[in-house]
């Protein structure tokens, strides 16, 4: 595979992490149904093992593009982190607690 | 040899701490550890050679959205032992659908390969003889022009979105009114005044005294909020 840049560690080394960070992410999600601010700290986990996989993609093949969309999603990840935490807030100053679970009662 | 080493060491506290993250008993501690992972991504971003990410990550991720985290969960007074009920209840499918997406996961990862073309596929090769941040910086700028507004403007959509769902008017909060303030009329008169005429002339004027001077009611006026 001529061009295909050598790493110091293999690719296989670098997906593995962030399969793992992927998958205790997901878990997080299922383990914390009720808190709301640890289940946006689990996607923010889930975002890090797709950036994890894009910058090693990216040094593997020697590509800066998935460099630049490891930023776009960092972009993404900020602001969906600014909103998420806005939503708790006034979730918050409305009910008074942050169960999601019966967060269905907001209609309209 | 000291790169595998670096990143074993590195890989092993990012899970190690995305562990405690989704596990931690305070969500406190779980943003704590929050940190403690992006700190680690961050050296293996560095030991895979994305230096500016790596940088981009400590600042952003650390100085600002885990802050954020921080900020928000010492804000909001919440009984976080009442939230923790159910933890066992959903650790077994949280586990079970965990264990099958691994699976799937390892499945996928031993059994791709890359395309024999794919040397030959890529978009923007990594330029040689430069650095990291220099080589992105060439890219962003131009071939990623459209992306990278794209971005700017997500972010302004977010600021605007997050002031707007938090921003409140309490009822009882007295505000300055600046236009009122500056357009009020009768208190302060310019007049002109002869020349060498000195107060014992004119005599010093002063405002009208609180009996005569009728209270007038104070206006409430409705500037945004109300919809």
């Amino acid at each position: 595979m001529g061009g295909i840049t050598e790493m110091a560690v293999s690719l296989a080394h670098f997906l593995t992490v962030s399969a793992i960070l992927l998958v205790l992410g997901v878990f997080g999600i299922f383990l914390n149904r009720k808190n709301v601010i640890v289940i946006l700290m689990s996607v923010e986990l889930i975002l890090l093992a797709v950036n994890l996989n894009l910058v090693a993609f990216s040094a593997a093949l020697g590509d800066l593009t998935g460099q630049v969309f490891t930023m776009f999603i960092l972009t993404v990840a900020a602001a969906e982190a600014a909103i998420g935490l806005a939503i708790v807030v006034i979730y918050f100053r409305n009910r008074g607690t942050i169960e999601v679970e019966d967060i269905s009662t907001l209609k309209g | 040899m000291i790169a595998a080493l670096a990143f074993y060491a590195f890989a092993a506290i990012l899970i190690a701490s995305a562990v405690m993250v989704v596990t931690s008993r305070n969500p406190v501690h779980s943003v704590l550890f929050l940190i403690l992972a992006f700190f680690n991504a961050a050296g293996l971003f560095l030991l895979a050679g994305a230096e500016f990410l790596a940088m981009i990550l400590v600042i952003v991720y650390v100085g600002a959205v885990a802050v954020l985290f921080l900020f928000v969960v010492m804000m909001l007074d919440i009984d976080f032992t009442q939230l923790r009920e159910g933890f066992q209840r959903y650790a077994p499918i949280g586990a079970i659908i965990g264990a099958i997406l691994l699976i799937e996961l390892f499945m996928v990862v031993t059994t791709w390969r890359f395309a024999p073309e794919a040397a030959t596929l890529r978009l923007s090769p990594t330029p040689a003889g430069v650095t990291n941040a220099e080589a992105i910086g060439r890219i962003l700028y131009t071939d990623y022009i459209y992306l990278f507004q794209a971005c700017g403007l997500i972010l302004l959509v977010a600021m605007i979105g997050a002031i707007v769902l938090t921003l409140r008017e309490r009822p009882g909060t007295r505000r300055q009114n600046i236009g009122e303030q500056i357009g009020r009329s009768g208190s302060v008169s310019l007049r002109s005044v002869p020349q060498g005429a000195g107060l014992k002339v004119i005599g010093i004027e002063r405002p009208p005294s609180p009996e005569e001077a009728k209270p007038k009611e104070v206006e409430h006026h409705a500037h945004g909020g109300h919809h």
